[in-house]
């Protein structure tokens, strides 16, 4: 496991940070009673999901042509990036909207619902 | 250089590259110290004429040239205070992440041909996009002071900037669609030659387009008349209040980076970049500077870094000439400027600029007498083509994509 | 402790290198203050540093075009945005909410599941294939990675996939791109209908009560 630190960057160093920050952005949803502080676990884990589909699409990081994505790895993440400033937007508006309605971003609230 | 210094005097490989990175970006550094430097005594100048005063006389001799000196020493002598409610540490590090915002644009924005940090392929939409970056600097700033009046600063801040985003991008594209490419340098040396090639008169739409670029640039950078941020006749001085010392220099540091930045990006975009209204250069060394090599190339680039720093220079002039000249909007006046008068004009000439590309009228260049224009046509290997020859696509569509100078091109290339 | 590290073989350090481990080494610093701090308001201020260095990241694997979208759309308008919200409702009881020690087991148990799954596939994908057939390939990829990271222009054929003309490594995307456009906008209204939604509905009960007294 050591080797990463003396071989030329790969891909393999690439999906590593990706899924640390899929792991911080998964624990942070969990964890955070905040209800923005989910909105932003969600992005990271966007991010690192991101973070492999263009390590995957970068042809200098990965030479075999079985694993290759090319330029689809980037345009998918592209659209990634897009429709996430979409969900923040709206999730951004439900909490706003939360936040009138109840006084609180306490996601462990808003418990209307419940059966 | 960095390979050189590996391979022939062995140095260690990591040592090198941070070496070379520390020199480059010293190099910048120099830049923007030395600008807001020069633009605060300017500033006092022209703010001292336009007001019918003399400035600063005193320090450094009959013009004052070393207020700057002065000041910075007294900001330095100042309490670094901190209010007792701040945030400490958003508090501390809110005028460097400003600062590292304004920094950072300067690592894509070329001075001269090739004489560039970092030359990216995207460079245009690199510097808009990391200048953006500096309202989180003001939004941390606002918030971490736990004043209200940072608050309501940072608010309108925030709103500010992210409206005029969308005229400020909208005008960007404008240029980048006739020269087909987002590569500063490209962009520039596309315009060579006289002052008609520049995309400043390229066609009447672009001439309004610089305009619009010019109030949205004034907008994103917070300068008067849309300086609400730190509006002080309201807002005692907005973000800033809390500040004091070397850290509201800062402040002010990215300020004057960010507005010698948007005038540099304008006179790329819009007024030539490094070539003159006239090719002197061209006409001593017989080639457009990026096609020169060696003693030739550093003069000519000299010669480009001299005009282009002047265009700036100029542009931050007219920058504090509007300052002095027009009053504060109001908040709802400056979104209404934004939404109501820019988007749209930019947005009317975003089309009116694809539908005289896309009729193949005359550009600038075209209707006056044409002379020997270095590099308007790109040697082939500098471009990237974004179609063959034998492509597939039908070509009444591909003129929509791409510019007349590729279209030029490849007429040359096929011919 | 890094440099040291690679000093035993030292061609292999290069430029890509350090940038990498610097900006990697950010993404995730970052990323584990996201979740440990209680603040919301730095949460958002680690979250952005986070993001930018993952842009790095993206500008070192080649893609220059995605890793400044990330920095326009990413970091210059979604977190601008959150960043609103949080300071429109960071009141002191909401900015450190307290999280209650079962959910951190919890998490903390998912979070190391899923590290324990994802990182040896990392290994396993990352790494050339063990076989003697791809010896050749091995050198090829590591005479490419271990060269200056070069800028390779991707934004005119990220455009022409954008718009449907499939190129040598990419397909046309007109479909999903038009989708996408139509879903913005929908957003866009849906999200400013929401958010003033109720301010309305107050005026109205308002200018309804004092017509009633």
């Amino acid at each position: 496991m050591f080797d990463l630190l003396t071989q030329p960057v790969g891909l393999t160093h690439y999906l590593i940070v990706g899924a640390v920050m899929f792991v911080a952005g998964a624990v942070c949803m969990a964890t955070k009673r905040n209800a923005l502080g989910v909105l932003m676990g969600i992005e990271l884990v966007l991010n690192g999901a991101n973070l492999n589909f263009v390590a995957f699409g970068s042809n200098f990081l990965e030479r075999n042509p079985a694993y290759q994505l090319g330029l689809d790895g980037q345009i998918i993440s592209l659209f990634v990036i897009v429709l996430a400033a979409a969900e923040a937007a709206v999730a951004l508006a439900i909490v706003l909207n939360f936040y009138n309605n109840h006084s609180t971003v306490d996601v462990d609230r808003a418990d209307e619902l419940k059966g | 250089m960095s390979q050189y210094l590996i391979s022939h005097w062995g140095w260690y490989p990591p040592l090198v590259y941070m070496l070379m990175a520390m020199l480059a970006a010293s190099l910048v550094l120099l830049v923007i110290a030395g600008g807001s430097v020069l633009f605060i005594w300017m500033e006092r100048k022209v703010a001292g004429r336009i007001q019918d005063r003399l400035g600063p006389t005193r320090v450094g001799g009959k013009f004052g040239w070393l207020q700057t000196i002065a000041d910075g020493i007294k900001l330095l002598s100042k309490e670094d205070l901190r209010p007792e409610g701040a945030d400490a540490m958003l508090f501390r590090i809110a005028p460097y992440v400003a600062f590292c915002a304004s920094y950072g644009s300067f690592i894509a924005l070329p001075f001269a041909t090739g004489w560039v940090g970092l030359d990216i392929n995207v460079a245009v939409f690199f510097v808009v996009a990391v200048l953006g970056l500096e309202v989180f600097g003001v939004i941390l700033a606002g918030y971490a002071s736990a004043s209200k009046w940072s608050l309501f600063g940072a608010m309108r801040e925030a709103a500010q900037v992210i409206s005029y985003e969308v005229p400020l991008g909208l005008c960007i594209v404008i240029p980048v669609m006739i020269a087909g490419t987002m590569d500063l340098t490209k962009i520039g040396n596309l315009q060579s030659g006289w002052f008609t090639n520049w995309y400043l008169f390229h066609d009447p739409f672009t001439f309004i387009t610089f305009f619009v670029y010019y109030t949205c640039a004034l907008a994103s950078v917070n300068r008067a008349p849309f300086d609400l941020a730190e509006a002080e006749s309201e807002l005692v001085a907005g973000f800033h209040t809390e500040y004091s010392g070397l850290r509201w220099s800062f402040f002010f540091m990215a300020e004057y980076g960010s507005m010698f930045l948007v005038s540099a990006l304008g006179s790329v975009l819009f007024l030539g970049g490094w070539n003159g209204p006239v090719p002197v250069a061209a006409w001593i060394f017989g080639e457009h500077a990026s096609q020169l090599s060696g003693v030739a190339f550093v003069l000519a680039n000299v010669l480009g870094l001299m005009t282009f720093i002047l265009k700036a220079v100029l542009g931050v002039t007219v920058m504090m000439w509007i300052r002095w000249t027009l009053p504060r909007l109001r908040i709802d006046q400056v979104i209404t400027t934004c939404w109501k008068y820019c988007t749209p004009i930019a947005a009317v000439m975003f089309v009116g600029v694809i539908s005289w590309q896309l009729m193949g009228l005359p550009s600038g260049g075209d209707v006056l007498p044409h002379h020997e224009q270095g590099l308007r046509r790109l040697p082939g290997s500098l471009r990237e083509r974004p179609f063959e020859a034998g492509d597939a696509v039908p070509a009444a569509n591909s003129v929509g994509f791409e510019s007349e100078h590729a279209d030029r091109e490849r007429g040359q290339a096929d011919g | 402790m890094r440099t040291g590290n690679g000093g035993r073989r030292m061609g292999e350090i290069n430029g890509h290198t350090v940038l990498f481990l610097f900006f990697g080494i950010l993404a995730c610093l970052f990323s584990l203050a996201v979740v440990f701090s209680a603040n919301v308001v730095r949460m958002a201020f680690y979250l952005i540093l986070a993001l930018a260095a993952t842009s790095g990241l993206h500008f070192l694997a080649g893609a220059d075009f995605v890793g400044t979208m990330q920095l326009v759309l990413y970091v210059g308008g979604t977190l601008v945005l959150l960043v609103f919200g949080v300071m429109l409702t960071a009141q002191n009881p909401f900015i450190s909410l307290r999280t209650a020690g079962g959910d951190w087991i919890v998490a903390a148990l998912v979070g190391g599941i899923l590290l324990v799954i994802l990182v040896p596939v990392a290994f396993q994908i990352g790494l050339p294939p063990q076989d003697a057939g791809d010896i050749e390939g091995l050198t090829q990829r590591e005479a490419v990675a271990s060269s200056e990271p070069v800028s390779v222009p991707t934004a005119t054929r990220i455009g022409l996939g954008l718009l449907g003309v499939p190129g040598d490594d990419v397909s046309g995307y007109l479909l999903p791109f038009e989708i996408i456009s139509i879903h913005l906008l929908v957003v866009l209204v849906g999200a400013a209908y929401l958010a003033r939604a109720k301010r309305k509905v107050v005026v109205r009960q308002e200018s309804q009560n004092s017509a009633g007294s």
